[in-house]
């Protein structure tokens, strides 16, 4: 009963709007799988993204038109091309691929210092769970420097795309974060 | 409805005016969320009406603009995601970081998307693809040529096509696909696809197979076996299918793509005309339009196809003349009317159908009705014909004027009686409203027909005269002044001309002012003192001129009429400088290559019918054939290479069906050989350039044997140059270290040192390349005759045909391959030089110098085979006629040259023959070095 009301709200508060969602992260962090586990709920496979793709998700009734860029070093350059209109951005993070979370951090902290980014919610995927010595979402966290982010609404969920873990959690999370905003 | 038709043409007419910069910032919506389907796709559509219209646009712009476009790819919409496509392929070239959309068109081209999707996302992504990329999406590729689809399977083979300029080795890995695609049975009639429109065009025209002989045309096209095998393995089919058995190829367009193919091997492979004449023959036969009637036009733009065939493509040809599709009456016309050009007898039998053409109501049908008939018709026609022309002419565009004032130009020599009716007929129209094509070809058909009517030439002076008083084109009056200067002093009453000329000299332009003033001087040279007079007197008045150029010309003019020698000398010169071999002397000059002064010394002269020779050679070769019947006295060309030589009267190559091009290819040729030479450091040190080449080369080998070899003879000051070219046509195998061994018959080491040999290091299948023996004069004064065994030797290696690599592991194996012998003789001293004035040259060098011998020479069983073997010999320099022996019985004939390129020679023989003795020749030759003389007279013992 209680999703069926919160199901109604979503449709009062967002009506026919679709929300603009940005799915970034270095290469191989596993961008695209989450991007097709949330449209058709099943893990795809997938090549490495040459440029984006772009879906229509729809979560709790809620439209949601999310754009995955690549993350390959030629590729990030154009990220900001994608920029504008962003509601919300979901961070990707390899939790296993401890060699490159500094390269994480700096692609992360020059994207929020964006201008056209400076009203949307931040949520940061600690993805790949599921492999052995993944970091922590607390150390994840602790790497990107978010708790030191100044007005900017984030939160960091641990998931496995593959397992389909965490992810509504994260996506649910988004919702009211959003509706907040 | 009224309403939105209003809102439409006012759409349409908005697009007439469409400003660049602000459809540009309206593109920006394109940004916004959510997309509007129906406007963004009007958008785009203004976007592709700007490019296509040509204009411009900075890469940045078109950078934003595609980035925004790919934010369309959010939208699902069938008719939006169709112009997106079709932006990204514009945008691929003008826009930065296109691979952005590599992902979203891979997805749209994998086959769980929508029919629709698929084809424009292949194409589309072919544009953006670079060849690093490539391998990535290769296996969709391939899969999607071998689709049953026939939208996917097209898309996909002409993508490939595209892609196979850049990526020629990925894609050459699709031949077996590509094979299928050919073979396949592509969907025949209706089916259904999963498309969500319902209303899908299936497509029943096989355009399949026609794309995909294309592309497997162009992976194979430079093995010849297979290429072969491709045209036999149709065509064969083809045959059974006509029987109603079997299946062949089922588009039309590519049966006809076959048929190009099928000549190409012909014309490539002699050995195999025969087999595939057989071929085309069925194909003319073909019962479709469109393959009968590109089988007979190939049929008759072939080098010596056999009557029977040529008369099967006529005839179908002519069936075609009463269809009643205006193209294909086009289409059988225009072949026709080139066959005209060099089988007049052969069209012939069309003339009636043509007859009834000339009232076509297609005009361009009637226009090549009328030139066609003009050629094969006889003299009676003629008249009746022109009169038809005039009432046409009025009707047709420039460019078939053009193409009626060209054939008017070859009836001209074809039926000289008629002059009066052919100047009347291009005089007139020369007054009509013409382009400069149209009447520079009518002018050109005047200057002709005065040249070689000369009952004529007085009306065609004055209708040139009358042409230039209102001449709009500045290249033609010039053109027509500098012939009046040319023939008019030699006409009765000069006098008329001067006044025409003058004229322009007050009323017109500089460069025709001064055009004006160089035909005035040429009357000064006329042998009427009064005349004289009057002349000076015109010029004097030109040194008053406002253009310094004109001003020039009459005070040369003036100071050169003084004395008799000086007029002939330099104002009525007919010979002049080869201009190829100047032009690269200045070029040299200019680059630095060469260093101290340019002198005029070393260019040779050129007579002006050389010249002008060279000039018609160079304006194609069916003009050149046109020469040939032009200069022909025969009605009727057979049009092989050797009657396009007889225009070509001297040059020295006539006899060379290779060389019909005529005498400025023969410097071009020297000067290209000189700097190949010079290219060469062990060569360079010989001396600038060669002070003699051979004229034409040496075929050492049959035609079709593994290595076609020739020989280039080059003489240096004291050295001699071999230079072999050897074409490797074995595609299996790169041949290295090619070598060529000369021995020589009987000793001559003391006349001749070998001094280099300067090896070929690999020869790939079909990439001529040369080797190089240099031998050293030890005596400066002695030139040896010698002859000498040659050898090719190599080191053969086996490689991959497909792309010429050599196997890694094969270590190869050395072979030899024994050539023809090649002989040394006084002929290959002697430069083939034109020296004007040879019969004042003779008178000048006087008997002291002359030598002179007679010989009987029994083995010739004609005059025209002994004087070919004699100008070989001499390598000289045949004048006008030397070649083309008027007379069974006796002929005379005149050769010129310079013995090293210095000492001029001129050799004059006389010869008759007698049935059963052979030719009796007298051979005289004087030089300006004695010991020439008696040199070259030793060259034909």
């Amino acid at each position: 009963m209680g999703g069926y009301f919160s199901k109604l709200f979503n449709q009062l508060v967002f009506g026919d709007k679709e929300v603009r969602i940005l799915i970034l992260g270095l290469d191989g962090a596993g961008k695209t799988t989450i991007l097709y586990r949330m449209q058709i709920g099943d893990v795809v496979s997938t090549i490495p993204t040459i440029g984006f793709n772009v879906e229509t998700v729809t979560y709790k009734n809620i439209k949601f038109q999310v754009w995955d860029l690549g993350g390959q070093t030629n590729i990030r350059p154009y990220w900001r091309c994608y920029y504008a209109n962003t509601d919300a951005v979901i961070y990707v993070v390899d939790s296993s691929d401890r060699d490159r979370i500094g390269t994480s951090r700096d692609e992360l902290a020059a994207m929020l210092n964006e201008e056209e980014l400076r009203e949307s919610v931040l949520l940061v995927f600690a993805n790949k769970q599921d492999m052995k010595g993944a970091m922590s979402a607390a150390e994840v966290s602790e790497a990107l420097g978010l708790p030191r982010l100044k007005n900017r609404q984030w939160g960091i969920y641990k998931t496995s795309a593959l397992k389909g873990e965490g992810l509504d959690e994260g996506l649910d999370w988004l919702v009211n974060a959003i509706k907040g905003t | 409805m009224n309403w939105k038709k209003d809102e439409d043409s006012d759409e349409l007419g908005a697009l007439m005016n469409l400003d660049h910069s602000a459809v540009l910032q309206e593109t920006r919506i394109f940004n916004q969320t959510p997309i509007r389907p129906r406007h963004s796709r009007l958008l785009l559509a203004k976007v592709l009406f700007l490019l296509y219209r040509g204009d411009s646009m900075s890469t940045n712009e078109a950078t934003d603009l595609f980035f925004s476009t790919t934010k369309l790819f959010q939208c699902k919409d069938m008719s939006l995601r169709q112009m997106v496509y079709l932006a990204i392929k514009e945008l691929s070239t003008r826009a930065d970081d296109v691979i952005m959309v590599t992902s979203s068109l891979m997805k749209d081209m994998q086959p769980k998307s929508e029919l629709a999707y698929r084809a424009n996302a292949i194409r589309a992504l072919c544009k953006i693809v670079e060849p690093s990329m490539l391998p990535g999406i290769e296996r969709f590729l391939k899969s999607a040529i071998v689709e049953k689809s026939p939208t996917i399977a097209s898309a996909a083979l002409v993508s490939s096509l595209h892609l196979f300029g850049e990526a020629k080795e990925v894609v050459r890995r699709w031949g077996g696909e590509v094979s299928e695609a050919l073979n396949g049975k592509a969907l025949q009639g209706p089916s259904f696809f999963g498309g969500s429109g319902g209303n899908q065009i299936v497509s029943t025209s096989s355009i399949v197979q026609y794309h995909a002989m294309g592309l497997l045309y162009a992976i194979r096209q430079h093995d010849r076996m297979a290429v072969l095998k491709l045209v036999q393995g149709f065509s064969g089919q083809s045959r059974g299918w006509l029987g109603g058995a079997g299946t062949g190829l089922r588009s039309n367009m590519a049966q006809v793509m076959l048929i190009r193919y099928a000549v190409r091997v012909m014309e490539g492979d002699p050995s195999l005309f025969e087999q595939l004449q057989g071929l085309l023959e069925g194909w003319v036969r073909h019962r479709s339009d469109m393959v009968s009637l590109e089988a007979a036009r190939a049929v008759c733009q072939l080098q010596g196809v056999s009557g029977q065939l040529l008369t099967a493509a006529v005839s179908a040809l002519q069936v075609f003349l009463s269809s009643p599709r205006p193209t294909v009456r086009f289409a059988a016309m225009r072949t026709l009317s080139a066959l005209a050009r060099t089988h007049p007898d052969a069209v012939q039998p069309c003339n009636v159908d043509m007859e009834g053409l000339v009232a076509d109501s297609n005009r361009s049908v009637a226009t090549l009705a009328i030139t066609t008939l003009l050629k094969t018709g006889n003299e009676a026609s003629v008249d009746r014909l022109m009169k038809q022309m005039q009432g046409l002419m009025a009707e047709i565009s420039d460019e078939f004027k053009a193409v009626v004032a060209e054939a008017v130009r070859s009836l001209c020599v074809k039926f000289p009686t008629k002059h009066s009716a052919f100047l009347g007929f291009l005089s007139s129209t020369l007054r009509d409203e013409g382009g400069y094509e149209f009447k520079r070809a009518a002018i050109e058909a005047i200057i002709d027909l005065a040249k070689h009517v000369p009952e004529s030439r007085e009306a065609a002076l004055g209708h040139l005269c009358e042409f230039i008083e209102d001449c709009e084109f500045t290249k033609l009056s010039v053109r027509v002044l500098h012939f009046l200067g040319e023939e008019g002093p030699r006409t009765e009453r000069p006098t008329v001309y001067i006044r025409h000329i003058y004229n322009r000299v007050v009323l017109e332009n500089a460069v025709v002012r001064a055009a004006a003033v160089s035909a005035l001087a040429k009357f000064g040279t006329v042998a009427d003192e009064g005349l004289r007079k009057s002349v000076r007197v015109l010029l004097q008045r030109c040194l008053d001129d406002r253009d310094d150029e004109v001003r020039d010309r009459a005070a040369w003019a003036l100071r050169m009429a003084d004395s008799e020698d000086t007029r002939t000398k330099y104002v009525r010169d007919d010979s002049t400088f080869a201009l190829a071999v100047l032009e690269r002397r200045l070029v040299e000059y200019c680059t630095g290559v060469r260093h101290g002064r340019v002198s005029l010394e070393g260019v040779p002269r050129i007579s002006r019918a050389q010249a002008e020779e060279a000039q018609s050679s160079g304006r194609g070769r069916l003009e050149a054939m046109d020469a040939a019947l032009v200069v022909g006295t025969s009605a009727v060309s057979t049009a092989s290479p050797a009657a396009a030589g007889t225009a070509a009267v001297s040059g020295g190559m006539a006899a060379d069906p290779g060389a019909a091009a005529g005498g400025m290819d023969v410097y071009e040729q020297q000067a290209e050989y000189a700097s190949r030479l010079r290219a060469i450091p062990e060569l360079a040190a010989f001396g600038e350039q060669p002070l003699v080449s051979s004229a034409r080369a040496i075929e050492l080998t049959e035609a079709e044997t593994e290595y076609v070899v020739r020989c280039v003879k080059h003489v240096y000051e004291r050295h001699v140059v071999f230079q072999f070219d050897i074409t490797n046509t074995i595609p299996e195998q790169v041949v290295e270290q090619v070598e060529v061994n000369m021995e020589p018959e009987e000793d001559t080491s003391e006349m001749l040192r070998p001094v280099v040999v300067v090896p070929a290091p690999e020869l790939r299948c079909g990439e001529p390349s040369a080797v190089y023996v240099a031998f050293e004069r030890v005596d400066a004064d002695v030139f040896p005759t010698a002859s000498f065994a040659c050898t090719l030797r190599f080191v053969v290696r086996e490689c991959d045909p497909a792309t010429g690599e050599p196997e890694e592991d094969d270590e190869g194996f050395d072979d030899e391959y024994s050539l023809e012998a090649v002989d040394l003789g006084p002929g290959d001293f002697m430069q083939a030089a034109y020296l004007p004035n040879s019969q004042a040259l003779w008178e000048a060098l006087g008997a002291d110098a002359e030598f002179l011998e007679t010989f009987g020479l029994a083995s010739f069983d004609s005059i025209a085979s002994c004087i070919a073997s004699v100008a070989e010999l001499l390598g000289m320099c045949p004048l006008e006629g030397a070649l083309t022996p008027t007379s069974k019985a006796a002929h005379q004939a005149v050769f010129t040259g310079r013995w090293m390129g210095g000492a001029k020679t001129v050799a004059r023989t006389r010869m008759t023959y007698q049935k059963g003795a052979g030719v009796t020749m007298e051979l005289a030759v004087r030089s300006e070095d004695p010991a020439v003389s008696e040199m070259m007279v030793s060259a034909i013992a």
